[in-house]
């Protein structure tokens, strides 16, 4: 559903007639209240917390630090953002493990809500941590839940307790207390306890719940909600709140494309911390739950956090610096060239990250589009001249052109297409690495030169502009990234890229200029 | 503890019908119960905008009259496709698709229940290899419906095999009904959505399919929308199940997901007994919607 356009965009055209006026007036805060209310409800917020949101972000709208900014929409945008991380949980809270071992953690959620998934996750992340988890089915109504649990403990190299056989036989609360028992025999430090998936409005089953609750007075209680749930996630939360009494919730499926405005809900009713992320079926895709990247997801603004990150790990710090003095020594290579599409091919899958982008969600048929194996073929070009040609791409003649699409495989157009590609980098990098800085900030003016932009290529489809080059599309990524980090997040900006970006860090967020010349870069 | 109400807008609208005239604050109210029953604010405006028109048109001022308005204009939206199974090819192949814990292999033990109280023979092909003990689980259901299961030979076989093994085997014994479990899979993950166009057509050259249900899960948001297109694309979704109607959640994404993509509800499942499964009727569930 993220069809209409991320939140920014649609303010940014809300503000746009704003220009001449140059002050807000109520009317106008009014719509832009709208819009957000739009936007937090197609991203499944509930409706009394939207409102209240909307309330505090409307009040705080019509203050002076947004008729005085420059950018009003980006101060609307930056607000919106404060006031989400703040209910998400200004900071992550950890699991509190018990003054005497075992720490007991019980697991409830609707039914498919991922439970026995994430037992395995929680069991899985705790053993790498040295604990001794140990897994108890008590989830003895669904069908082969039990063997469900067995096979994920065994899996995740945890063992299970699991005295009864389930698909509706046994008694769960006995279970859950004869396994805090066992562990405690056994001497294992964690027991996770996994329940029944339940519905909130079936007291019974909530009964049910409460009492394992009380029968083993769990350390933690962790209520697992699907990032896709709707509007109910109140009424749920509020079930499992009244019911069970839960001390921390876990997300899970976050690795679909729901903009999971429930953890918002839950957060902002509940007041009980978001604790983890769930995002993958495998038993590794867990993790700590940040309630900034999060607040970026609901209003669209891509995970610029989690790409830098990445970005960081990929990127050998050394070999940026070499990169660097390569680029202020002019003596960049296609060999360099080559080294650098390795490396970010290193980040993991090019998609992948674009989609982290902000605005991503309009831009997904251009993703659609684009094709990973181009950075292959470009591989295969590099690959396919001779050492000398490779450090002097001058050498480059007609007859050494043809020699080197034959050997990759590919035409002389795209040989001269990476040529060209090539020896822009090589010229904007100079020019970046001397301190100039000259347009990256900005990037607006930039398109001249940027991912043949400018070059009036009629050629949508054809991938060459496409994967540009990825020299270049790297800068501009970490130089969007270490724009967006907040100044305080500021060690890494630097040395982790490659491309002299020092300058590149400065306050505050890309503004909207610079966003629409990136989405434009990459919608090629 | 979260009282235990009947499925429906009716506590949400209560207040708002019980009133003499209909003001600003019935629309307010109005809106909001759509909101919150998941309609999404698209359509809920859409609602809203229509009724206001015809509360103008028809110049009332009595809330009885909107009240009965919104439940003929939801169940005339909802009418608009046919929402019968068509199951009359034989062997009748149903493929049962959707995401992570929607609850298909629970739809699909009471669907073949379903099937078999009207003396119907049902294969069931447990081609959701990949989750632990999901196997185990449908064959369980199976058990409980009376019918017969392929399962297959080792854990983490392709899917597709198991899929084309049931339906050779359906046709061989002559099994009128063809029941196929797969894995659930987030819309997102291109390579599993691959995986299911393969399976269609490793079928397709057997048989022709009769449906394709997608699975949808009642507490889902608007991100039910995004699940349905990306099946449909892939899977080339013919039917929708709406399931856990028995909680508190509204299920209203699906009259988006109707109109947006012309694929009708057929089943609605209410709970977890086996018999908790039947046919979608847009008057029943306006009904129950609306009060």
């Amino acid at each position: 559903m993220a069809t209409f356009g991320n939140l920014s965009d649609r303010l940014a055209e809300t503000f746009k007639n704003l220009r001449t006026k140059g002050k807000l007036s109520a009317a106008d805060v009014d719509g832009t209240v709208r819009e957000i209310r739009r936007a937090l409800l197609d991203a499944d917020v509930a409706l009394e917390v939207v409102k209240d949101f909307t309330g505090k972000v409307r009040e705080r709208a019509l203050g002076d630090e947004v008729s005085k900014a420059l950018n009003p929409a980006q101060q609307v945008v930056k607000i919106v953002n404060e006031e989400l991380v703040e209910i998400l949980g200004g900071q992550q809270r950890r699991l509190e493990f018990a003054k005497k071992p075992p720490t007991i953690i019980m697991l409830a959620g609707l039914q498919g809500a991922g439970k026995t998934t994430l037992a395995g996750k929680l069991a899985k992340w705790l053993a790498k941590d040295g604990h001794t988890p140990i897994l108890v089915a008590a989830d003895l109504q669904r069908p082969n839940a039990v063997t469900q649990l067995e096979v994920v403990g065994a899996q995740a190299g945890v063992p299970v307790y699991a005295p009864e056989p389930g698909n509706g036989v046994g008694n769960p609360v006995k279970v859950a207390r004869d396994g805090v028992k066992y562990a405690q025999q056994k001497m294992h430090d964690v027991v996770i306890v996994d329940t029944a998936g339940r519905l909130g409005v079936d007291a019974e089953m909530m009964k049910q719940a409460a009492d394992i609750r009380t029968a083993i007075d769990p350390d933690e209680v962790l209520f697992v909600i699907d990032a896709m749930i709707g509007q109910d996630a109140v009424a749920t939360a509020k079930a499992f709140q009244d019911g069970v009494d839960f001390t921390g919730v876990v997300l899970s499926k976050l690795d679909g494309d729901a903009r999971g405005g429930a953890a918002l809900s839950v957060a902002s009713i509940t007041g009980r911390p978001i604790m983890f992320a769930s995002t993958g079926e495998s038993l590794d895709d867990f993790e700590p739950f940040h309630p900034d990247r999060m607040a970026s997801r609901i209003l669209d603004l891509g995970d610029i956090l989690t790409l830098i990150e990445q970005a960081q790990g990929a990127f050998d710090e050394d070999e940026a610096r070499k990169m660097a003095e390569k680029f202020s020594t002019d003596s960049f290579t296609l060999d360099d060239f080559l080294g650098q599409m390795q490396q970010l091919r290193n980040m993991g899958s090019i998609k992948k990250m674009m989609s982290m982008l902000p605005g991503a969600g309009a831009m997904k048929q251009q993703l659609e589009n684009f094709d990973e194996r181009e950075i292959v073929r470009t591989e295969a070009i590099i690959q396919s001249m001779t050492k000398a040609e490779r450090t002097t791409p001058k050498l480059l003649n007609g007859s050494r052109r043809l020699r080197i699409a034959r050997g990759a495989g590919s035409t002389v157009t795209e040989v001269n297409q990476l040529v060209s590609r090539f020896e822009q980098a090589a010229k904007m990098m100079k020019t970046v690495a001397k301190g100039g800085m000259p347009n990256i900030p900005g990037m607006g003016p930039v398109p001249g030169g940027m991912g043949g932009g400018g070059r009036g290529k009629p050629q949508p489809k054809k991938k060459g502009s496409k994967s540009g080059n990825p020299a270049k599309r790297a800068a501009e990524n970490l130089a969007i990234a270490s724009g967006e980090k907040p100044a305080g997040a500021g060690p890494g900006a630097g040395g982790g890229t490659g491309f002299g970006l020092g300058g590149a860090r400065k306050a505050g967020g890309p503004t909207e200029d610079e966003m629409a010349a990136l989405q434009k870069m990459l919608g090629r | 503890m979260a009282e235990r109400t009947p499925w429906s807008l009716s506590g949400a609208l209560r207040g708002m019908f019980a009133k003499k005239l209909i003001d600003a604050e019935t629309w307010e109210d109005l809106e909001d119960a759509l909101i919150q029953a998941d309609f999404g604010p698209s359509i809920t405006e859409a609602v809203v905008a229509d009724l206001r028109a015809k509360v103008a048109r028809y110049n009332t001022t009595d809330p009885t009259d909107l009240q009965r308005m919104l439940r003929e204009g939801l169940e005339e939206r909802l009418s608009k496709l046919d929402s019968t199974l068509n199951l009359s090819a034989r062997p009748a192949v149903v493929l049962v698709v959707g995401v992570n814990g929607v609850g298909k292999t629970t739809t699909i033990g009471k669907f073949a229940k379903f099937l078999r109280t009207y003396n119907r023979s049902v294969l069931i092909g447990a081609a959701d290899t990949f989750r632990a003990a999901a196997v185990e689980q449908l064959a369980t259901w199976a058990e409980r419906a009376g019918a017969d299961i392929v399962r297959p030979q080792a854990h983490g076989q392709d899917p597709a095999s198991v899929a084309f093994q049931t339906v050779e085997r359906a046709m061989k014994d002559g099994t009128e009904i063809v029941i196929i479990d797969t894995a659930g899979r987030l819309q997102t993950k291109g390579g599993l959505m691959d995986e299911l166009t393969k399976i269609r057509k490793v079928i397709e050259k057997q048989t022709p399919i009769a449906e394709v249900l997608l699975v949808l899960d009642a507490t889902t948001g608007q991100n039910g929308l995004a699940q349905a297109e990306a099946f449909i694309q892939h899977a080339g979704v013919t039917g929708l199940v709406l399931t856990k109607l028995d909680g508190s959640a509204k299920g209203g994404f699906v009259l988006a997901v109707q109109e947006k993509t012309g694929i009708p509800i057929k089943l609605v499942g209410q709970g977890e007994g086996i018999n908790d499964l039947t046919g979608f009727t847009p008057h029943v569930f306006a009904q129950k919607l609306v009060g």
